[in-house]
């Protein structure tokens, strides 16, 4: 970034890591989701419900972001974890374990598959490890299928909650899928704070020339990727939880694919607060249009061309090109000291 | 012998499979991009050779002769709209705005055709079903050596054009490298369209043999995408009779597989795939990647 024709003497620039913007926004994060903690003390069972599925999408959204925003990794075969994390808590509690701790157990699990699966498709880039990606999701799919005492191809209902009032199992997903959202949120947070978010971002912009200048790629990428495979397993396994009954070609299907991208590419890809918004707005659609069937489908893929195509940073870009706000202070800020802030300068 | 026999329809299965990848392999040596919606633009040609020749009354192949034109101009009109747009934005883009057009033709042939599964298989007669017989338990369908022998044409033809034509020299420079290639005259734009255009016509080429084979609907296009795909990466990158030899594989790892169990049809090429991206070729692959 080029400053000024005069170069500044030495100490008039300072970095900064947190402005006042950012230090407003992460404190309202963090009493949003204090308070959503006591939503099913207040609101109905269904709301709850409804707000589950919200908080499932914004974990799968931040976890595709996480693989296609940072690490410039495309995948259209993360369902291969949602179906994973949810088979897996199928397995485990039909082997005589409590369901939520098998939902824990299960998005584990999806973590180890994850590094396995990355000694195969992480040699691949671009479009081959979109597809890649897509024929691992299909293959286990298929294996899935095979094996009768899952429920074969027809589905496969989770058994061991009916000991639970349904307001009382209903609160308990929520409760444990918004300590997933948060615990997945942080991780990325500290992972995009430390050093290795700016190597991250490298690697997004280019991954030849962050290599040619010491940026470890593999690991990183391998680091993403088992985190992403760790939260879309949370997220399989939580899908299960809040709808009790699962089949191999819904929850394997490549439509989780298309909502991850439509969700991140129009809140904001490689953006912390894009997909959270992303998955907001995607909800709300979904809630009110989902009726329309493939009108719905094809106006969510129109949007998505659009927005890839004219609005490549998303919505969150709207703002932060105007306002020049981050709610979370993982970047880093040059401004001179002693002048005005570069925000203000900036919006006449 | 049902073993050999095996081995003989996973071949014939081949030839369909190469015919598929033929438009992806392309399109990713040119333009260095996979398309997403190419099983899809697949199925909408087998939608439009379906659709005129119920309507005009002819036979697929005559129809055929006429919906290849459309797709050679949809092909070319497609790279100067979206594709050409999508490569400005990065490596990424072209994946996003690709996934996003399958999606919008799944749906949209969803809308117009009903969720109905066709098949061009009984308009053309004893083609789709007669074979001749070698012994009891082997035997030669015609329509298998028909693809075959269309496949081996398409990319004999292919081959041909880009090794030995001024048009084929001046696709392989811009696949190289535009940039260069644009200095000399040789308009990276124009090349990118005419590549994309031959891929669409030979994916609607395959989507209709699909047709004629078996059956489809709105939604056989991303299944017909993995295999086109699978074959590519068996074959080996960037060459064409690699192409062959990868789509031909892959339809022997399947019939081999249904040999066996017909649930394990599809299973086991998916497996072979995996196979060999593990392997040392998988490292070749990735290792040519880097320094392309």
């Amino acid at each position: 970034m080029t400053t000024t024709a005069a170069p500044a003497p030495p100490g008039a620039w300072s970095v900064q890591r947190a402005g006042l913007a950012s230090r407003i926004g992460s404190s309202a994060l963090v009493l949003v989701a204090i308070a959503l903690f006591a939503v099913p003390q207040v609101l109905s069972a269904n709301v709850v419900q409804q707000l589950t599925s919200l908080l499932i999408f914004l974990i799968l959204a931040v976890m595709w972001n996480a693989l296609a925003g940072y690490a410039g990794l495309v995948s259209v075969g993360q369902q291969t974890f949602i179906g994973f994390g949810a088979y897996g808590t199928i397995y485990l509690t039909q082997r005589g374990i409590q369901p939520y701790f098998a939902v824990v157990l299960a998005s584990l699990a999806s973590a180890v598959l994850a590094a396995v699966l990355s000694l195969i498709v992480l040699r691949l880039r671009g479009g081959q490890f979109a597809v890649g990606t897509w024929v691992v999701a299909e293959a286990i799919a298929l294996f899935v299928m095979l094996d009768q005492s899952l429920g074969g191809g027809t589905g496969v209902s989770l058994q061991g909650l009916s000991g639970y009032a349904p307001e009382v199992r209903r609160a308990f997903t929520y409760w444990l899928t918004l300590a997933f959202a948060v615990l997945l949120l942080v991780l990325l947070f500290l992972l995009l704070r430390h050093r290795t978010g700016a190597a991250l971002q490298a690697i997004r912009d280019d991954e030849d020339a962050a290599a040619s200048l010491g940026v470890r790629v593999r690991p990183l990428k391998l680091v993403l990727f088992v985190l992403a495979g760790f939260g879309c397993g949370a997220a399989g396994a939580l899908t299960l939880a809040n709808t009790l009954f699962i089949q191999p070609q819904s929850i394997f299907g490549v439509q989780w694919s298309a909502y991850m991208i439509f969700m991140v590419l129009v809140g904001g890809i490689g953006t912390f607060e894009g997909p959270i918004i992303g998955a907001v707005l995607f909800f709300a659609v979904q809630y009110f249009f989902a009726d329309q069937g493939t009108w719905y489908l094809i106006a969510l893929g129109l949007a998505a061309v659009a927005f890839a195509l004219f609005l490549p940073r998303g919505l969150w870009s709207l703002l932060n090109d105007r306002l020049h706000v981050q709610l979370l202070p993982v970047g880093y800020h040059l401004r001179r000291r002693g002048a005005r802030p570069q925000s203000s300068a900036r919006e006449t | 012998m049902s073993w050999i026999n095996a081995i003989v329809q996973g071949l014939f299965l081949g030839g369909l499979y190469a015919l598929f990848a033929c438009g992806l392999s392309l399109l990713f040596g040119v333009m260095r991009i996979i398309n997403l919606a190419h099983g899809d633009l697949a199925v909408l040609g087998a939608y439009g050779v379906w659709w005129v020749s119920t309507q005009a009354d002819v036979s697929p192949f005559l129809a055929l002769l006429a919906v290849l034109p459309v797709m050679l101009a949809l092909g070319y009109a497609l790279q100067r709209t979206v594709l050409a747009r999508s490569l400005r934005g990065g490596e990424l883009t072209p994946l996003l705005t690709t996934f996003g057009l399958a999606i919008v033709l799944q749906n949209a042939l969803l809308q117009i055709f009903s969720p109905d599964v066709r098949s061009l298989g009984p308009s053309v007669g004893s083609l789709s079903t007669g074979s001749w017989r070698i012994t009891d338990q082997l035997s030669v369908p015609y329509l298998g050596v028909l693809i075959l022998g269309v496949a081996v044409a398409v990319l004999g033809t292919l081959q041909f054009l880009l090794q030995r034509t001024g048009f084929g020299r001046e696709m392989r420079a811009t696949a190289q490298d535009p940039d260069t290639a644009a200095l000399v005259g040789v308009p990276a734009a124009s090349v990118y369209a005419r590549a994309a255009a031959i891929a669409v016509a030979v994916a609607a080429l395959a989507g209709t043999f699909l047709a004629v084979h078996s059956t489809f609907d709105a939604s056989s296009g991303p299944t017909q995408l993995i295999f086109a795909f699978e074959a590519v990466v068996i074959g080996g990158l960037g060459s064409l009779w690699g192409t062959l030899t990868g789509g031909v594989v892959l339809g022997i790892a399947q019939t081999l597989g249904a040999q066996i169990d017909p649930q394990y049809s599809i299973l086991a090429g998916h497996l072979v795939f995996l196979v060999i991206l593990a392997g040392p070729r998988g490292r070749l692959i990735a290792a040519r990647r880097a320094h392309a």
